[in-house]
């Protein structure tokens, strides 16, 4: 039934959908109201059976999911930002043994500088920790993602992270059609586990592996994410036969069908990059989006087609390599393996700075005349920069950048627009 | 695109009232979206909250800069700098106050804005009338829905107990229809021929 609800909510009554027979969280900063509206729905015997563990940390939330999924419980956790770094062993210990664990993120920024805010950092810290990760661009993509995240955890046996955008996405309010239980029923079936920690039939999982043969189990991993990649179509494809929308899948492109600028960015700022390419077709540009849902696996084969004809690629970036600049940059480069002619990295959004229209219009411009720099920072304050760089150049003890940088823009934490 | 920008202070509903005309103007089948200001929010510290409302899907994930209607939940706000920023030049200027714009200080600056457009009530004295509690986003809405016809009150009304169901939802939704009429009473006034 469609209602007007908040994102978060909209996830807890999902997942709860998808019959988690164990839910284990931390409930406290970084946290969302997911599991609170989880718990809740256990607490009134809504969702049942299912037992709701409050842990004592993050890395004991995902340590009690990894113990509840080897025994054959269908397992769910969410977290964010610096929750993700505190659980950063046990993520790779969930992969690693090849558990499907669903885990919710609400992105968000990682300190230091404390900030609450969203951005990619956390998700993108765990990209190469072996589970799937895939980007909801609006509520109803995020809740739709948790069923085919069951789905396809389940039948790889890998954990999957379904990652939304931190307040923009589970604080807002929205229209999302709620499937029913018969439906999600109807989609995803019990869970069955390969492997089963039984008292009756005792074994275990977690060996030690030596020289001898790390090297295929890690190869198996990444078979495992190359077989997602056929997966995730056909599930979309599914999904949307059954329930009657196109939500999932390796990307979706909009009008970038021969244009020569062709935007790419993960998530729900893809809603505002296609107002402003709406804007510019109108007005005659050759420009198009693509919004990637997908980002491990990584689509490669799927990128490559849609980029073809772009004669320059502008990619939108809500977290950043230090030292080097994109992230998704990099991937989109290995993917068209250079036979795009020019690669733009535009960072923006970090640390919830707003993403306006104004600006995306404004370097999409830039970047169509081949006048955008090759790593270009959205609404970057170069003035405030250059006078923090002058006061640590006349000074040995000049501060903490933190401190002085917001004293010099005589800004009130958390102040916006 | 009508956009709206509610400015109150923690503890005054805020989030909750731009929730509640969103789920207002859902309840018409129109599209709508409702997000805060994503502030780490205190009691007392100033926030804002946005709505969208549109006949078409709204994919727009910027914070509104250029509203066609503000709603101010707190009067000592006034002189924030930044508040009227971006507002339409026909927008609508809804002010949670006792007192007249002239009273409060800004009659001055809205001079010039179109008087239909802009007005004040007594939300949080119809708060504590009807609900009991200085909370005036329901009044308000009440009164929103007056002002600019972008909501029937039966939908705000709707709205309202579906935010907060029982009795508080029902003395909210009777403080808000109070605010209706204030409204709809001070524009036939402002109406009615000079003798």
């Amino acid at each position: 039934m469609r209602q007007q609800i908040e994102g978060s909510r909209a996830v807890a009554q999902t997942v709860a959908l998808c019959r988690p027979e164990v839910i284990c969280a931390y409930p406290i900063t970084p946290q969302t109201h997911i599991v609170e509206g989880l718990g809740e729905l256990v607490k009134s015997g809504e969702l049942s059976p299912c037992e709701f563990i409050n842990v004592e940390s993050e890395f004991g939330a995902l340590s009690v999911a990894i113990g509840s999924s080897a025994a054959g419980a269908r397992t769910y956790t969410a977290t964010a930002s610096q929750g993700l770094l505190f659980m950063a062993e046990a993520v790779y210990n969930a992969s690693g043994l090849g558990l499907p664990i669903v885990m919710t993120i609400g992105n968000r920024a990682i300190g230091a500088p404390i900030n609450i805010w969203n951005d990619h950092s956390d998700s993108m810290s765990m990209r190469d920790a072996g589970w799937i990760q895939m980007h909801a661009e609006t509520n109803q993509e995020a809740a739709d993602l948790h069923i085919q995240a069951f789905r396809l955890a389940e039948e790889l046996s890998c954990p999957v992270m379904v990652c939304m955008d931190g307040f923009i996405l589970t604080h807002a309010y929205e229209s999302v059609d709620l499937p029913t239980q018969e439906q999600v029923d109807a989609y995803l079936p019990p869970f069955e586990p390969r492997q089963l920690l039984d008292p009756k039939h005792p074994m275990s999982i977690g060996a030690m592996v030596g020289p001898e043969a790390f090297t295929e189990v890690r190869y198996l991993s990444h078979h495992k994410q190359l077989r997602a990649l056929d997966r995730i179509p056909e599930l979309n494809r599914e999904f949307c036969a059954q329930f009657g929308r196109n939500s999932g899948g390796l990307l979706r492109t909009y009008h970038s069908e021969n244009a020569k600028t062709v935007v790419v960015a993960l998530g729900s700022v893809n809603g505002t990059i296609q107002e402003v390419i709406d804007q510019l077709r109108a007005e005659g540009h050759s420009i198009g989006s693509i919004s990637i849902c997908s980002y491990r696996p990584f689509p490669q084969a799927a990128v490559q087609e849609a980029l073809e004809s772009a004669e320059r690629v502008v990619v939108v970036e809500k977290s950043l390599a230090v030292g080097l600049g994109g992230i998704l940059t990099g991937d989109i480069q290995v993917a068209t393996a250079g036979s795009v002619n020019e690669l733009y990295t535009v960072i923006a959004g970090l640390g919830g700075r707003v993403i306006t229209q104004t600006s995306l219009r404004d370097v999409f411009l830039k970047a169509e005349a081949d006048e955008l720099e090759q790593v270009t920072f959205l609404d970057l304050n170069r003035a405030a920069i250059e006078r923090h760089l002058e006061r640590e150049s006349k000074q040995r003890l000049s501060g903490p950048a933190a401190e002085n940088i917001l004293r010099d823009i005589n800004s009130i934490a958390g102040r916006i627009g | 695109m009508f956009q709206v920008r509610i400015h109150g202070r923690g503890g005054q509903g805020v989030v909750s009232a731009a929730e509640i005309l969103s789920i207002a103007a859902f309840g018409e089948g129109k599209d709508a979206q409702a997000f805060p200001s994503f502030g780490s929010e205190r009691m007392g510290a100033p926030v804002t909250a946005f709505c969208r409302i549109d006949t078409r899907t709204i994919r727009l994930r910027e914070p509104i800069m250029t509203p066609n209607a503000l709603i101010i939940q707190d009067p000592t706000l006034l002189p924030q700098r930044g508040l009227f920023d971006g507002l339409a030049e026909d927008g609508y200027i809804l002010v949670n106050s006792s007192r007249s714009f002239a009273e409060l200080g800004v009659g001055e600056m809205l001079a010039k804005h179109p008087r239909e457009r802009q007005i004040t009530v007594p939300a949080t004295e119809l708060a504590l009338e009807h609900v009991g509690r200085p909370l005036p986003n329901a009044a308000l809405l009440g009164a929103f829905a007056a002002l600019t016809g972008e909501v029937k009150l039966e939908s705000v009304l709707k709205a309202i107990r579906e935010k907060f169901p029982g009795k508080v939802g029902d003395k909210n939704a009777t403080a808000a229809t109070h605010a209706y009429e204030f409204v709809m009473k001070a524009a036939e006034a402002a109406c009615a021929p000079t003798n």
